[in-house]
């Protein structure tokens, strides 16, 4: 995993509460067994008037004029301003593969689904949770000014607007960590090999059942 | 001190590590594997020359792409048309192969839906924590498991490390009290949750169902309910141990045998919330309240009872709302105020891992017995979970029954749930699909999902458009039988 590092990026704002996984990323790119490549894929059936194949040539496509990451000013925007409960339904991990893909390093809403919470930042992707009347006023300013965009800073855990305002954000340690220092996290937890071991030992003494060998 | 819940009982049982930081590594007793979210973590362990921990553990079964006509089925792998999908299916069977684990493969008579699979065969099991790269894992939470579904980031950790990183959630009590009536499901119950707590409304929360109505629901029922926990946001729902629990998972093939069972069953018997247990949050409804439901918007929580209407957006409590109900209402192609039963179908979908059972397929007959499908229905298919519950159905006639009233019988998997195969809605038709999500174009791009019972999907094969399933004479029958 690449270290996240303190950007300035371009805020697209995608105004819809519950924008679930299957609207990020529709089924018919699961079939993939890669995990790259979803980006022209991302919000298929908002970005294109077309249904989408996988893969399709998406350049001939005909885009959908009014959806906002066609519109010219959100071009190479990085941050994503959304409404409530981003992420829910499945817990496919194409969903935060396409937002990464797509070059979307943070996403802004008042609340995000569980599982595509914990998805997100294993793929580098940081997710900034803010109140809801300060996410409705992001989107105020980001509709008011072409190019709007944020400074997004993980260490301090803040972000600073174009007026220099600055919005703190709350992150656990963990993950903050992970994302700003790149790191696998089955490499961290193998350094704890020694106790998963000590406690399967006592767990199959206590509840040998639950070893049962399969067939 | 106050007791323990049941799911702060299952989390202690365990935790392998609390850090400092607040997350914690908890051991991981069963993983489900299934073709579409298994992939790349089978190739994130070969990139970093990592083994499976336990493959014991572990336990796949394809189900998201393969065909369901019996045709195709009948040529097993090369039955899949489709080759992005058949190098899916491939791939899960030739990882399988690689690394030791055992499949139950695209015509094996055990394949299914891995949430139909596992319970089917005593591979969930009371106190176990449960993973699976499908967020319907929840399902097995039925059984007083702690199951979490997951993304392929994490199916890759737990292969390599046989634990999940994870950071305690808050707990939440749904109680529903009193006596369904008759004609209301499980399906019904949840949907009935869901409209009252919200799409978001377990968002963070283990979520354990509880109360009289719970209690009486049968073991298939309460993988209903548990298996749209996260359609409210939570990625656990449970539900405690009792009898029904434990007749239901003795000689299953998995099940601990004869010099283990009893010490299982008494330890089984602890999986129960304390008396003076706390929750952070209860919510309760009465069961009476309960009517057949119907979902008529584009997220499971827009739904309301067959007596009802199509609500309107003028009415949403705030801007938010009322954008989300409009959207639906124009992807819908429905009416502010629109009577439910007003609603007509096209397609009906009975399956998926929420209701593809054998007791859902048993409604569904009950209702559809000597009727005939609607000439305005253009398909009407029902898809069983697994080929045992396919196997049982045929046992018991029902397949002559769904295929005498027009209904087509297909082979098992996921089929139209999701769509990933062959079996999908065209632009415009609406559905009565008795699975767990009516997202834009979840079942077809374009297409229009109504979530429903499968015994409301069967009656609204028969007429065409919704209606109430208390009002069928079939029904009336059963009552005078039965009372």
């Amino acid at each position: 995993m690449k270290k996240f590092e303190r950007f300035e990026g371009v805020v697209a704002p995608l105004d819809r509460a519950n924008v679930d996984t299957d609207l990020i990323i529709p089924k018919q790119f699961l079939k993939s067994i890669k995990r790259t490549g979803f980006g022209v894929n991302l919000f298929d059936e908002l970005r294109y008037l077309d249904e989408g194949q996988p893969d399709q040539d998406c350049s001939q496509r005909p885009l959908n004029p009014d959806f906002v990451l066609n519109q010219p000013r959100y071009e190479n925007a990085e941050v994503l301003l959304a409404r409530r409960n981003f992420g829910c339904g499945s817990s496919r991990e194409h969903a935060p593969w396409a937002l990464e893909d797509f070059g979307f390093k943070a996403i802004i809403a008042p609340s995000f689904a569980d599982i595509f919470y914990n998805n997100a930042f294993k793929n580098g992707l940081l997710l900034i949770t803010l109140e809801e009347d300060e996410v409705e006023r992001l989107f105020q300013e980001v509709e008011e000014r072409e190019g709007y965009a944020l400074d997004v800073d993980l260490e301090n855990q803040r972000i600073v607007t174009p007026r220099g305002e600055i919005l703190e954000f709350q992150v656990d340690d963990f993950r903050k960590q992970c994302l700003l220092e790149g790191l696998d996290d089955i490499g961290i937890t193998l350094k704890d090999e020694d106790a998963i071991r000590a406690f399967e030992e006592k767990h199959r003494q206590r509840r040998p059942w639950l070893f049962r060998q399969t067939a | 001190m106050s007791g323990q819940t049941l799911y702060d009982k299952l989390w202690e049982q365990h935790l392998v590590t609390q850090r400092d930081d607040g997350t914690a590594l908890i051991y991981i007793d069963r993983q489900l594997l299934h073709e579409v979210t298994s992939p790349q973590a089978f190739e994130g362990l070969r990139l970093a020359k990592r083994k499976p921990w336990r493959l014991d553990a572990n336990l796949a079964t394809p189900d998201h792409n393969v065909p369901t006509t019996v045709k195709e089925r009948a040529e097993g792998n090369s039955g899949i048309k489709d080759p992005v999908s058949l190098i899916q299916v491939q791939t899960l069977d030739d990882n399988c192969v690689e690394y030791g684990i055992e499949e139950f493969k695209i015509n094996d008579p055990r394949q299914g839906i891995v949430h139909v699979v596992g319970p089917e065969q005593g591979a969930t099991l009371p106190g176990m924590t449960v993973v699976c790269g499908d967020s319907h894992t929840a399902t097995h939470g039925a059984f007083g498991a702690l199951a979490h579904g997951i993304g392929t980031s994490e199916v890759e950790h737990v292969m390599a490390t046989q634990c999940l990183l994870a950071q305690k959630m808050k707990n939440m009590q749904v109680r529903v009290e009193g006596e369904l009536g008759l004609g209301v499901t499980a399906k019904d119950v949840v949907l009935a949750i869901i409209g009252k707590i919200g799409t978001a409304g377990g968002t963070g929360y283990a979520i354990e169902f509880a109360g009289s109505a719970i209690e009486s629901l049968s073991m298939e029922g309460r993988m209903t309910v548990c298996n749209m926990a996260i359609e409210a946001g939570a990625r656990v729902g449970m539900i405690a141990v009792d009898d029904t629990t434990i007749d239901y998972i003795g000689n299953r093939p998995f099940a601990p045998t004869a010099e283990q069972w009893e010490a299982a069953v008494a330890d089984w018997r602890n999986l129960v919330s304390d008396p003076d247990a706390t929750f952070d949050k209860v919510v309760t409804l009465k069961a009476e309240d309960i009517e057949p439901q119907v979902s008529w918007g584009t997220s499971p929580e827009m739904v309301t009872g067959i007596s009802g209407q199509v609500p309107d957006p003028k009415a949403a409590p705030d801007d938010t709302v009322q954008r989300s109900h409009t959207r639906a209402l124009e992807y819908m192609g429905l009416q502010p105020n629109q009577k439910i039963t007003d609603i007509k179908l096209d397609k009906i979908f009975i399956g998926s891992c929420t209701n593809s059972r054998i007791e859902d397929l048993r409604e569904a007959a009950k209702v559809a017995k000597g009727k005939k499908v609607a000439d305005s229905i253009m398909l009407a298919m029902v898809v069983p979970g697994s080929g045992l519950v396919k196997r049982q159905a045929e046992e018991e006639g029902l397949d002559k029954i769904f295929i005498e009233a027009g209904f087509e019988w297909r082979e098992p998997g996921c089929s139209m749930c999701l769509a990933m195969n062959a079996d999908k809605l065209g632009a415009g038709e609406h559905c009565a699909s008795t699975s767990n999500r009516n997202f834009e174009g979840r079942q077809g791009y374009g297409g229009r999902t109504h979530l429903v019972s499968p015994a409301m999907a069967a009656a609204a094969a028969i007429a065409g458009h919704f209606v109430d399933v208390r009002s069928l004479p079939a029904n009336d029958a059963t009552h005078a039988q039965e009372a």
